[in-house]
Formats: structure tokens, C-alpha cells, sequence
């Protein structure tokens, strides 16, 4: 066990015996993520450093505080990438942080999800126990799948101290193309008809009446996809998704609290006009990501009190989920009721990782 | 509990026909890939409905009555092995797709239904489920959930886990869950991903939603042939470090090669130490030229040899001798046991010849076949039942390589789960506090343990004793071991 390991296990087995909450924290870039936590701030940020990198095993181990520039500079001199294309939201950002927040970038459809590329990791419980779930192999199903349960689960099942993700090669080409629609719902249509195509296509989004079509791969197979396709070449593509990963489009600048819904691909265009709210125009999607995957939406000072409460209403019709990304209440819920059913559970598994209760409390949900 | 009152409980559940108790009819369910391990349950029922399951489970759970789940009877690990005391509750009667939505590229469908039948009914939309395991003409969507089934694919396409979007499940007590989101996230904890994988023992899943993908415009397959077998494993990290990353990229030693060659006549070279078949799939350009650069680089690495199939008839006759290396295997020794290691690939050669040198000292040959791609070993350890005392020592050379996957930082399973088979090496790749905090999250679920109990997850108690077992000069085996 590495110093700055035994140091962060000897701080959660005496706020064990104290029952003092702890704050987990990173570089602070995600911190506006969530339900705000009431504890004593337990940085992980000292704990870092690359374990294990081996580029022919497409496979890299780091300690939780490792800072995100650090990984991708070692992936970027190997010609690899993480293929969950994690947005920073600043340059502080860790590999522990990126993982807890479960947070995926453009390629999320196309390529999978952070937790799609989880392979193992090393925690810290509640009771101060240092588990290792999971491995550094692509394949296996030996006991439950901890390590895919602690993405996204915002620290409060676990420190993560160290996780091992499966990286990518990068392609060796890539392009963006751009066709203009300024209807909604055949944006929607062409994007979902093009994910069903056997095209190498990475990332998909709807913005400023345009679809954005990221093509990655080798040369002939994106020469061949853009023949397909058509549409106009966008020299500064790349930059066009990172700003849309990095949350720099003009569509996020303003400080309103931000909306997302996640839902089918397939569904169309959230048609409020119906309500009295049809003279703002903006009051649909104005950004939509992940092929029709996710829709964003600001809560302008413009818009009725209970668009919210509206938007959550539709998610849960469609099966989908609203959550307040940015802004608005962090006191209050930020992510959709879970059934109580499935709520039990979760409360279940926080006492089984953490009985006393002190790792994150409420970083979720109001009851865990 | 009575059976006979179990027996009329359960008939007020569901029709007579779906209630089976006869020893005759009982027999075809005492066990399932792995034969080794028989086991008659009290009774096996087969309900039509979620709602029968729910009902099922309450009546189980409140009289404490162990339930086995079961979907196609495949698994390799046991999984499905009955209990002595409790029921079979086979979900072969749900077998329906629910919906096809071409636009998400999702299909909702019951989890008796077949790996294979979900490709075919999304076949006209130009659609097909990706992961593939062999078994996939006879194993079913919820026995995948259940093990988080693999197949050739998997190294391109991922394992059920990335191709699941949710599922309805059963708790223990008969409450209804949906797991996942509709899109491709949802809120709270990630509890889909503690059901995929979790052997049956988290709860009894009545719905999945399986993510589709386009099919694509073309696949071909390459033969690589070989005089060594590191040559060949070394050629595999050669590949997907150039940016490729092949459909899949399968391989087999010599014993293998020969026994397929034998049985299916797919024009394998007997004399060859290793073959390779690495499949490239995309849109026509893109695959010609990838077939080029991967034909190049397995010369480079010492490929004795190189054919590309020529048309999609020479292509299925390429991939039939690996499809049936398990069957071809079978005619070569009265039986066979089926190994399942993940290991990092760059340990390949090194484990092979230390299983080569473990075959020897056991007087037991064993052919390799595995999904070099994953670094995903299936030794397959050829004995005789019939011969005395030789299936403990297959077993007890099965367990040595699953101890060598350890020591090089693999697991002691890959796809095919833990089961009743694999339960001791459990203690070897687990601490106490891992294995106890599994527990824990069984009890999460299924507070009662009634959801496959015995399996996957050792006790305390049976480790202690497996342990013992292992101790050799009173140290553990492999104490300087990272057990990742």
C-alpha cells in the first residue's frame, strides 16, 4: 500500500469511529455536479501516479488523483484515447473524479459509455476496507460487477483509490460534416437513420439548425462514409465537439440552470406548444447530443417555474431521465425519484459499503 | 417444505402443464453444460408471464424455497445445476419479441428468447444483436444477462454488459424492476450493471432490452498460419496496437487444429502450431485494406503462411472448425473439460507453455482454443470418466491453470461464469472482505438467499476449507500475488 493510500484509509477509519461525514474531493471541476455535501473534505488529489500502462494490452491503470492531462498526454504519445471521451470541465480534473461522475462525451453511442470501459478498480469503504474488484483483463465475470457500480456512483459506495480502463487506438482519420435541417424532428429522423448505418460514425449531434456528423477511421472507410453522406466539410470540427463536450458551446454560456433529458434515440422533438408556453420558441431542444440520446434544455429566467417539473413529467413517460445538470437547487433532488423498489436497494448497498453512513452522503440522493 | 403442498401452492399459480414433478421428466433438468455435476430438483416450472414469475417468487420466498433460474441449459459453470431442495424455474415459455424499435436501434425481448433468434427477427431492418457466444443457436438472451456471455465478437462489439440497455426484473419477494433507462443512461446506483454477470442470484429477469447494430456491408476472414504459437500470440498485440481492431481474432494450437481439421475438413493445416482467424468487417474499401495491412503484419510476425477466404461459403468453413473445436475435441477423447482464464495478452506464449508443461506432469493432453484477441484461454483437458480418479485430476489441473491466470494478473473466469465449477478458485481470486462484501451485496437483493444459492460466491466456511486444501508447507499458494 502506497503512503498516500494508508494516509486516506487511516482518515476514513477515524471519521468511522467519530462519525464525521466526509466531502470526497478531486480537482473540484465537477463539483457543481450533483446534490451539495455537508462533510469534512477528503482530497484524493495526492493520490496519484500512472500504475500500469502497457499500450499492447490497450489497457492503463492509474491512481485515482492521477489528473486527466496526465492521461491523455500518456495516451496521446501512444497514439491511444480513452474512448468514453470524458468531458475535464477544467483542467484539474482526476481519473478517480471522472469515473465517480460517470460523465461520457460525444462518442457515447457510438463507442460506450465510462463504465463500458471499466475493467477494474481498487476502493476504499466506509469501514476503511481496500477491496479490488474487477482486473486488467478485457474479459471477466468472476462476483459482481463492483467496479461497473462504483461509475457514477459519486463516491458514496466507496473511495475509488485506483481503477484500470480499457483505451483505444486512435483513428487514423477523422472528419466532421455538417447538414443543415432547422427541423427538429428530421434532424432527429436522419440522425437515427444514420446510426443504423454500417458507417464509421462517432459522434452525432443536433445544434443551431445543423446535424454534426463526426466520422473517425481509417481513410477509406471515412472517404467512403462522407460519399455516402454528403454535406458540408467543417474545417474546425474537432474544436466544435470539444467545445460541446467541454460545455464552451454558446448554448451553455449563459448561467440559467441547465436541463437534461436522456431518452430513446428514436424519440421525436419535445413538443411543448401546446401550454401556454409556446411564445418562446426556445422552449424546445436547442441542443440535442448522442444521435437524439440526450436533450438539453435552459431553465431561463423566461420560463414558467414549472417547466422543470414539466420536462421530469415527460422524461418519465418516455422511461427517459431529467436531471438538473447545472444550477437551480442543489439542496434539493437533482436526478429523477428512483421506485421505491429500486430505491431500497441502492439504500442497502450504501449501508453494505458504507455502514456508518460518512462517505458523500447525499451526493445522489436526499436518503444515501 | 411439504412438497405436496409446494405442489398445490404452485398449481394455483400456473396450469398443470407448466408444473413438472415427475422423475422422468425431472431428469432432462438435472443439469447443464456441465454434465459433471447432476443434480433432480423437487420440481421445474415453466410460467408464461412476468406475473407468474412474480407470483412464483412470493410463494418461494415466503416459504424460503431455493429457486434455480434457468434459459437455455448451457451454461459451462454449473449455473444452472438444480438445488436438492428447491425449484427449476425455467423461463424457456417467454421466448417473444416485445418490440422492435428500428429508430433507437433497441428491441425489448422476453429472456427465454434465443442469442441467435433476436438476430434473425431484427434481420430486415438490417439489424442484428452483436454478441455471439457458440452456444448461440440454444442459449437465451437471459442466461446471457445472467453470465455476461462473450463470443467471438466481443473484442470489437464488447460482452452483454455493453450491448444490454435494461432490464425488467423480479425481485426475491416478487417486486418488479426496471433496471437501466430507455436511453443510454440511468439515474442512482448502476444496478444493470450488478445484474449482468450476477449468476441468477440477484433476481429473476423477465424482460431485456438489447441495443442493436447495424449489420455490417461486408465480413472476411483471414487465415494466418504458424510454426510457434508465441509468433502467433505476439502477431495478436501487433494488430490492435496498429489501430485495428479486428471482429475478432481467434486462434488454436495444434491438438486443436488437428481435431477440427478432423471433423469438419474447414482446410486447416494439421502441421502447423498455431492457426489464427482474424475477422474484419466494415464497408467494403475499408475492409480490403485493413485485410491487406493484417495480412502484412502476420508475416512480419512470422506467419508461415496467410489466405484470405475467398467467398462468404469459405468463410463459414474457416470459422466451423473453431465454431465446433468443443464437439471436434469430443472425438478425439471419451470427454472433455472446458477451461475459462482471461489473462493480459503478452502473457499468452508464457502460459501456454506452462500449460503444455502441466499437461505433461498430469498425463492428461490439452488442446487451446481461445479468443486470442481478449487474451481469453478455453483449455480444453481431455480424460476419461470411465478411467478411475482421472476426472478429480482433471479438475485438479483445470484449477492449477486458473491459478496460473491469477499469477499473471488474469481471472479465473472469463465468460462463462463462476457457477458450482468454479467456486474455490473464488477464495484464490477474492480476499475475506471482497468475498464478504459480495455477500453483503447478495443480501441486498435476496435476503434470504433464496435466489441460486450455493453458487458463485463461496462462504467463508468453504474457503477456509478450500484453503486448507492449497496450503502446501503452510503458505498460500501465490502469496507475493496481486490478486487482480
Amino acid at each position: 500500500m502506497s503512503d498516500s493510500e494508508v494516509i486516506l484509509q487511516q482518515r476514513v477509519v477515524d471519521a468511522g469511529n467519530k462519525k464525521q461525514q466526509l466531502a470526497i474531493i478531486g480537482g473540484m471541476t465537477k463539483d457543481f455536479y450533483g446534490r451539495a455535501v455537508v462533510g469534512e473534505t477528503l482530497d484524493i488529489k495526492n493520490h496519484q501516479g500512472i500504475v500500469d500502462y502497457d499500450p499492447t494490452e490497450l489497457v492503463l491503470t492509474a491512481k485515482a488523483g492521477t489528473p486527466m492531462v496526465e492521461v491523455n498526454r500518456l495516451l496521446e504519445e501512444n497514439n491511444q484515447m480513452l474512448g468514453f471521451e470524458p468531458p475535464y470541465f477544467g483542467k484539474n480534473a482526476t481519473l478517480g473524479g471522472t469515473i465517480a461522475c460517470g460523465l461520457s462525451g460525444p462518442a457515447r453511442p457510438f463507442r460506450g459509455s465510462v463504465r463500458d470501459f471499466v475493467l477494474g478498480v481498487k476502493i476504499l469503504t466506509g469501514s476503511g476496507h481496500v477491496l479490488k474488484f474487477g482486473g486488467r483483463v478485457m474479459k471477466n465475470v468472476a462476483g459482481f460487477d463492483v467496479s461497473r457500480l462504483m461509475v457514477g456512483a459519486m463516491g458514496t459506495l466507496g473511495v475509488i483509490l485506483e481503477v484500470s480502463i480499457k483505451v483505444l487506438p486512435k483513428p487514423a482519420s477523422q472528419i466532421t460534416i455538417s447538414i443543415h435541417q432547422p427541423n427538429v424532428n428530421l434532424a432527429i429522423q436522419e440522425m437515427n437513420r444514420l446510426h443504423g448505418k454500417p458507417w464509421p460514425i462517432s459522434a452525432m449531434s443536433w445544434y443551431q439548425d445543423r446535424v454534426w456528423i463526426r466520422l473517425s477511421g481509417t481513410d477509406v472507410g471515412v472517404t467512403n462514409a462522407y460519399q455516402h453522406i454528403g454535406g458540408d466539410l467543417e474545417e474546425a470540427g474537432d474544436q466544435f465537439w470539444e467545445d460541446s463536450r467541454e460545455q464552451s458551446l454558446p448554448f451553455f454560456r449563459d448561467e440559467s440552470p441547465l436541463l437534461r433529458v436522456s431518452c430513446k434515440a428514436g424519440v421525436p422533438g419535445f413538443d411543448f406548444q401546446n401550454s401556454a408556453l409556446d411564445q418562446d420558441k426556445s422552449i424546445n431542444e436547442a441542443l440535442i447530443e448522442w444521435a437524439g440520446g440526450v436533450r438539453w434544455f435552459k431553465q431561463s429566467e423566461a420560463r414558467e417555474a414549472n417547466f422543470p417539473e414539466r420536462l421530469q413529467e415527460k422524461a418519465k413517460e418516455l422511461k427517459g431521465h431529467m436531471m438538473w445538470f447545472r444550477g437551480g437547487n442543489r439542496q434539493g433532488e437533482v436526478f429523477m425519484p428512483l421506485p421505491s423498489a429500486v430505491l431500497t436497494i441502492q439504500k442497502n448497498l450504501k449501508r453494505a459499503f458504507d455502514p456508518q453512513g460518512i462517505l458523500n452522503v447525499g451526493r445522489l440522493y436526499a436518503s444515501f | 417444505m411439504n412438497v405436496n403442498t409446494l405442489i398445490e401452492l404452485m398449481g394455483a399459480i400456473l396450469p398443470k402443464e407448466c408444473i413438472i414433478t415427475d422423475k422422468n421428466s425431472l431428469r432432462v433438468y438435472e443439469c447443464d453444460g456441465l454434465s459433471a455435476y447432476r443434480q433432480i430438483p423437487l420440481m421445474v416450472v415453466l410460467p408464461g408471464s412476468t406475473e407468474q414469475v412474480q407470483s412464483i417468487m412470493r410463494l418461494c420466498n415466503e416459504h424460503a424455497v431455493p429457486i434455480v433460474s434457468r434459459g437455455g441449459g448451457t451454461s459451462l459453470s454449473g449455473g444452472a445445476l438444480p438445488h436438492k431442495d428447491g425449484i427449476v424455474l425455467s423461463l424457456a415459455k417467454m421466448n417473444k419479441v416485445l418490440e422492435i424499435d428500428e429508430r433507437s436501434l433497441i428491441a425489448r425481448v422476453q429472456p427465454g428468447m434465443r442469442n441467435l433468434a433476436i438476430s434473425e427477427a431484427v434481420k430486415p431492418y438490417g439489424l442484428y444483436y452483436a454478441p455471439d457466444p457458440s452456444s448461440q443457436i440454444a442459449c437465451t438472451i437471459g442466461g446471457n444477462v445472467a453470465e455476461n456471455a462473450g463470443g467471438v465478437h466481443c473484442l470489437k462489439y464488447g460482452l452483454t454488459i455493453h450491448n444490454v440497455v435494461s432490464v425488467q426484473v423480479v425481485s426475491s419477494d416478487g417486486e418488479l424492476m426496471e433496471l437501466g433507462g430507455s436511453g443510454f443512461e440511468s439515474p442512482g446506483l448502476d444496478l444493470l450493471a450488478l445484474m449482468v454477470g450476477s449468476e441468477g442470484m440477484l433476481g429473476i429477469v423477465t424482460e431485456v432490452t438489447v441495443k442493436l447494430l447495424p449489420i455490417p456491408e461486408v465480413a472476411k476472414v483471414l487465415m494466418g498460419v504458424f510454426d510457434s504459437v508465441e509468433k502467433a500470440g505476439n502477431s495478436v498485440a501487433v494488430i490492435i496496437t496498429s489501430g485495428i481492431i479486428p471482429a475478432g481474432i481467434e486462434m488454436m494450437d495444434n491438438l486443436a487444429i488437428r481435431a477440427a481439421e478432423g471433423f469438419v475438413q474447414a482446410g486447416y493445416p494439421v502441421n502447423a502450431a498455431a492457426v489464427l482467424l482474424c475477422e474484419l468487417d466494415g464497408v467494403q474499401e475499408e475492409v480490403d485494406y485493413q485485410l491487406s495491412q493484417v495480412s502484412k503484419i502476420l508475416h512480419e510476425c512470422g506467419a508461415v503462411e496467410t489466405r484470405v477466404a475467398r467467398d462468404e461459403k469459405e468463410r463459414a468453413l474457416f470459422w466451423s472448425g473453431r465454431k465446433a473445436a468443443f464437439p471436434a475435441v469430443g472425438r478425439i477423447s471419451p470427454d472433455y473439460y472446458c477451461i475459462d482464464g482471461t489473462i493480459p495478452r503478452k502473457f499468452l506464449g508464457k502460459v501456454l507453455s506452462e500449460i503444455n508443461g502441466l499437461s505433461e506432469s498430469y498425463g492428461l493432453r490439452v488442446a487451446n482454443v481461445f479468443h486470442a484477441g481478449d487474451g481469453n484461454l478455453h483449455p480444453l483437458i481431455l480424460y476419461d470418466a470411465n478411467i478411475p480418479g482421472e476426472l478429480e485430476k482433471t479438475e485438479e489441473l483445470g484449477s492449477r491453470i486458473l491459478q496460473l491466470c491469477i499469477q499473471v494478473g488474469g481471472t479465473i473466469t472469463g465468460e462463462h461464469g463462476v457457477g458450482i465449477e468454479k467456486i474455490g478458485e473464488m477464495c484464490i481470486q477474492f480476499t475475506d472482505e471482497e468475498r464478504e462484501h459480495f455477500h453483503l451485496i447478495r443480501e441486498c437483493f435476496d435476503p434470504k438467499r433464496i435466489l441460486n444459492p450455493g453458487k458463485a460466491i463461496p462462504t467463508l466456511a468453504r474457503c477456509a476449507e478450500h484453503n486448507l486444501m492449497h496450503v502446501h508447507n503452510g503458505e498460500l499458494p501465490f502469496p507475493e500475488l496481486e490478486r487482480f
